[in-house]
């Protein structure tokens, strides 16, 4: 992969896009949709945040050494799986089956890009990869954690009348856990089957803003579609497959909720 | 003893449901009765090891629960709640599902037929069913087990007049022709008189009286 890019951003056109922020806060102040606050922190956040990672991707990529890539992306796991277990509350302990399933999808593939000769082992390419495809698998994961702790509060009583039958705490919650699975891989499916005619991926756009070849950022971008469809499926499959079986005991019994 | 339950206590979200239960309930038809929140359902449940005994001990046929492997001992003794809970797919998906892991040959028509079910409901979608219909297709699917005992929690709540007798009269031709032995929770002492040889009375969590039906429900 040998894309070469280049665009000037000045901090005057990143303020002058307040402008929409403005436009934001000023709608949900007119409709009172009582945002304007989150809006501000939002604005405030991004900003922070963004421009922290900007100045250590920078370093990172100057001293490109494979040791600080790791580091990275298991600080981005790390706060992946917190972020995502906020979201499954009604899973018990969450947070071992997300950052399993966030360590798996990234390693797996990350793995596999570099060993099929997608991208090169290097800082430039394992840094923005790996964040995206940590916070795709993050997202996936949550969602799917969330459904799954939905459906096993709502189908408690068909999960304990099938165990009732003899049967395992794997076959009982089997219906559940893929419906668990399938919600967490949906979402990424449906905006994958729609791009290019709803939406613009933000990878292509940034590749046209900065000048580049429209069909070198169409094939880029379909590498990372279809390298996220990997890392959302591996990390929604290894999240449910592990968290399910927190809901119960070695006895193959439902815990009771909260219990 | 089909079971032993020695000084059984348990509880749930901070509340003592059980405490210290000690009853005996012998091979036959044996019906719990007591009180809304007596235990009744939380006992049963106890019985194929959907819960386990927070202390005391219960041993089936002499030996204790917490020996037998989980999963055969909920085949050997089918509990049937008190809510329909189905799998979706049609009444025989069901049937043939529990017949599967018990490692039966599936009968659907009779089982359906000793569960006072009409065969033609095998081919039903179970969301088309009553709740009625609904819980004795479940009776249908404990059934296609072939469990040696069957634990029911208030068999027939929500059946009419003429479903409760049709149901009735397949557990007591289950006990007499298929030596089942029942172990059924009531609210309702005429219906523990009419189904139960034995009985245990539970209140407040407690077992206040068992023994023969005659005695214990004059």
């Amino acid at each position: 992969m040998a894309v070469s890019t280049s665009i000037q951003v000045t901090p005057g056109e990143v303020a002058a896009s307040l402008a929409l922020v403005a436009l934001a806060a000023a709608i949900s102040f007119w409709r009172k949709a009582d945002l304007e606050r989150d809006i501000g922190i939002a604005t405030v956040r991004s900003f922070v945040q963004l421009t922290a990672i900007g100045y250590a991707i920078k370093l990172i990529f100057e001293a490109d050494t494979l040791w600080l890539v790791f580091a990275l992306l298991a600080v981005m796991v790390l706060f992946g799986a917190l972020t995502a277990r906020s979201r499954a509350k009604r899973v018990p302990n969450s947070f071992g089956p997300l950052l399993i399933a966030l360590a798996a999808a990234g390693a797996s593939t990350l793995g596999l890009v570099v060993a099929l000769g997608i991208f090169e082992a290097s800082a430039r390419y394992l840094v923005p990869v790996g964040g995206m495809v940590i916070g795709n698998a993050m997202t996936a994961s949550a969602v799917a954690l969330n459904r799954l702790g939905d459906e096993m509060a709502d189908s408690r009583a068909r999960i304990e009348a099938t165990l009732a039958l003899g049967a395992s705490a794997e076959e009982a919650a089997q219906p559940t856990v893929r419906r668990a699975l399938r919600s967490g891989m949906i979402t990424l499916v449906d905006s994958t089957k729609t791009t290019g005619l709803i939406f613009f991926p933000g990878t292509m756009v940034g590749m046209l803003l900065a000048g580049a070849e429209p069909t070198d950022a169409v094939r880029l971008q379909l590498i990372l579609l279809y390298t996220l469809l990997g890392s959302v499926s591996i990390a929604a499959l290894v999240a449910t497959q592990l968290a399910y079986r927190n809901f119960f005991t070695p006895a193959e019994q439902l815990r009771e909720p909260g219990g | 003893m089909l079971f032993e339950l020695d000084d059984v206590s348990l509880s749930r979200g901070g509340r003592l449901v059980l405490d210290s239960v000690s009853a005996a309930v012998p091979t036959g038809a044996t019906a719990i009765v007591g009180p809304s929140g007596a235990g009744k359902s939380t006992l049963l449940r106890l019985l194929n090891r959907l819960a386990d005994p927070e202390s005391g001990s219960i041993a089936f046929h002499g030996r204790p629960l917490a020996e037998r492997d989980v999963r055969e001992l909920r085949r050997e003794v089918s509990l049937v709640p008190q809510l329909p809970a189905l799998l979706e797919g049609t009444v025989r998906d069901n049937l043939a599902y529990a017949a599967r892991l018990a490692g039966k040959p599936l009968d659907c028509e009779r089982s359906l037929s000793l569960a006072g079910l009409d065969p033609d409901f095998a081919g039903r979608r179970v969301d088309e069913l009553s709740v009625g219909e609904q819980q004795r297709a479940m009776l249908g699917r404990a059934l296609a087990q072939e469990p040696a005992v069957l634990l029911l929690d208030e068999p027939t709540s929500a059946l009419d007049h003429a479903s409760r007798d049709a149901v009735e009269a397949a557990l007591i031709h289950l006990r007499r022709e298929l030596e089942i032995s029942l172990v059924l929770v009531s609210h309702d002492p005429e219906q523990a008189r009419r189904l139960g040889e034995w009985v245990v009375r539970l209140d407040g969590g407690r077992a206040t009286e068992s023994g023969p039906t005659a005695e214990v429900l004059p």
